[in-house]
């Protein structure tokens, strides 16, 4: 399978089953999009047409790239062929080692935002805080469910974790205590609205947290819109100058600025200017995930325009690289050379299986996303995964398992999307959420073109 | 090749061979929370741009 598409100027090709991309000029784009389905004559004779008034363009050149393509073709980079699903079900079915633990440490929030898919804090239920022995066991199951993987992933969510911070230090203080002597190397990951970020956490979070993840919406009237305190006032002036404390503090890496765009803010670029404008340069922008009732749910009048937010994105991106002053963006973020290995390209998001989340009162569920929905308890901390039954499922989720993927040339960029997206958008973990396929397509071939971008300036 | 330029990538189909410890990042573990891809994800066992 290949994927052609023209965006700023450049012609990209992509080769999906070996990864390969490449830039070609336009008879190189012609040529390529007939190759399969014409013969050689009829492919000359057509671009001879095409390019009747360009001189340079006859016979000898046509066929030099068709010669071009078989070469390409021979090395396994254009039209190949190569299949993964045998890898994809045996890799994932096989392996019951958990790596990943989303832990709940607070049920409750001191924000009341109105898209919260964990509505304030609560995921349908009631306020509560992670104590610290719920923590404690949830570490030791991590642990003792992560077989020879050295890495382990913590990440305190919420809700909002800093009303529990008291929990979270005692619990990165007790993993730091089991890490030689089972061989494993934590790392910590924090999600804030930032209201409760003072020096004394920002600190411990420099010192312990791997990454972490600052929620703001951008610009002031936007983010006040809809992330409110429990009064009813907005948060942007509370938390700005305390997220750029931390930024600046961190070096400037290793967080995220997080934002929500929702239909009252389809120009989310802007947005994400004004926080690159606030001096962030580590950013990330998400569609808001919520009920197509709510009044703030994206549209499919919102589709188009959100598209072309994309490209505008791409294009600043590059410009301002190239004026010294780039920026990061999260679904950007391609490392052609050093991206990941075919397993993963194919094995999903591994919710459910290598990833669980954990709730104040330590029941496992197989994502934040899946919390408080009584069909997709897993079990808890100290009698382990016994819906094995779910595990199981939740394991044949990989890119071939989905019919919609099976033809898509983003499923090895993509492995498949999001399974409590697909759930809420088709009523089952097998589905996909169009609408964010959409956009997930536009991504990449905007992350590809910025790395065209990148090839031609060095 | 005068017409095409192909970009330095990883050979997914190579990567098959050596690929598959599980030591990488869980995907949605890191920015976004609501919509996974593993694209932008690092190889622990590659070295860093």
């Amino acid at each position: 399978m290949i994927h052609q598409y023209k965006l700023n100027d450049y012609n990209i090709v992509l080769d999906i089953n070996s990864g390969a991309v490449h830039l070609v000029d336009e008879l190189a784009y012609d040529v390529i999009s007939l190759y399969e389905t014409k013969s050689f004559d009829e492919i000359t004779l057509e671009m001879l047409e095409k390019y009747k008034n360009i001189e340079e363009i006859n016979e000898n050149e046509i066929r030099a790239v068709i010669s071009d393509i078989e070469e390409l073709k021979t090395a396994g980079k254009l039209f190949s062929s190569n299949r993964y699903d045998n890898i994809a079900t045996n890799f994932k079915q096989n392996n019951h080692v958990i790596k990943a633990l989303c832990l709940h440490i607070a049920h409750t929030c001191n924000l009341t935002c109105d898209y919260c898919f964990a509505q304030a804090g609560k995921y349908q239920g009631e306020f509560a805080l992670m104590s610290f022995d719920v923590g404690k066991q949830a570490l030791d199951f991590l642990i003792k469910n992560s077989g020879s993987r050295k890495h382990l992933e913590v990440d305190f969510f919420g809700g909002e974790p800093l009303m529990n911070f008291e929990v979270v230090k005692q619990l990165v203080e007790y993993a730091r205590t089991q890490e030689e002597p089972h061989n494993k190397k934590f790392r910590f990951t924090l999600t804030t609205n930032g209201v409760l970020l003072d020096n004394d956490i920002t600190e411990f979070l420099n010192k312990e947290m791997d990454n972490v993840v600052l929620s703001l919406d951008g610009r002031k009237e936007v983010h006040d819109r809809l992330r409110r305190t429990v009064n009813g006032k907005g948060s942007y002036d509370i938390i700005i100058s305390k997220f750029q404390h931390l930024a600046k503090s961190r070096g400037e890496k290793n967080y995220y600025i997080r934002g929500t765009f929702t239909h009252n803010n389809v120009d989310f670029t802007e947005d994400i200017f004004h926080m690159a404008d606030l001096g962030f340069t580590q950013l990330s922008m998400e569609p808001v995930v919520c009920s197509p009732n709510d009044t703030y749910a994206l549209t499919e009048e919102d589709l188009p325009k959100i598209l072309e937010q994309y490209e505008i994105l791409a294009k600043e991106m590059i410009k301002r690289n190239q004026e010294g002053n780039p920026f990061t963006f999260y679904h950007y973020m391609l490392d052609l050379n050093h991206g990941p290995c075919i397993y993963k390209r194919i094995t999903g998001c591994g919710s459910g299986t290598e990833y669980l989340a954990v709730t104040p009162w330590g029941e496992l569920f197989p994502c934040h996303q899946f919390v408080g929905d009584p069909d997709y308890s897993m079990g808890d901390v100290w009698k382990g995964v016994m819906n094995t039954k779910l595990r199981d499922e939740m394991s044949t989720c990989n890119v071939y398992s989905r019919e919609n993927c099976k033809e898509c040339w983003a499923q090895l960029y993509c492995s498949g999307g999001c399974s409590a997206n697909a759930y809420h958008a088709t009523g089952s973990i097998h589905g996909t959420y169009d609408y964010g396929c959409e956009l997930f397509r536009k991504r990449m071939e905007c992350a590809i073109m910025i790395q065209a971008a990148e090839a031609n300036l060095e | 090749m005068k017409r095409i330029q192909t970009l330095e990538t990883r050979d997914l189909k190579k990567s098959a061979q050596t690929g598959g410890c599980g030591e990488c990042q869980t995907s949605c573990q890191s920015a976004c929370k609501t919509s996974c891809g593993v694209a932008n994800q690092q190889c622990e066992k590659s070295e860093k741009k």
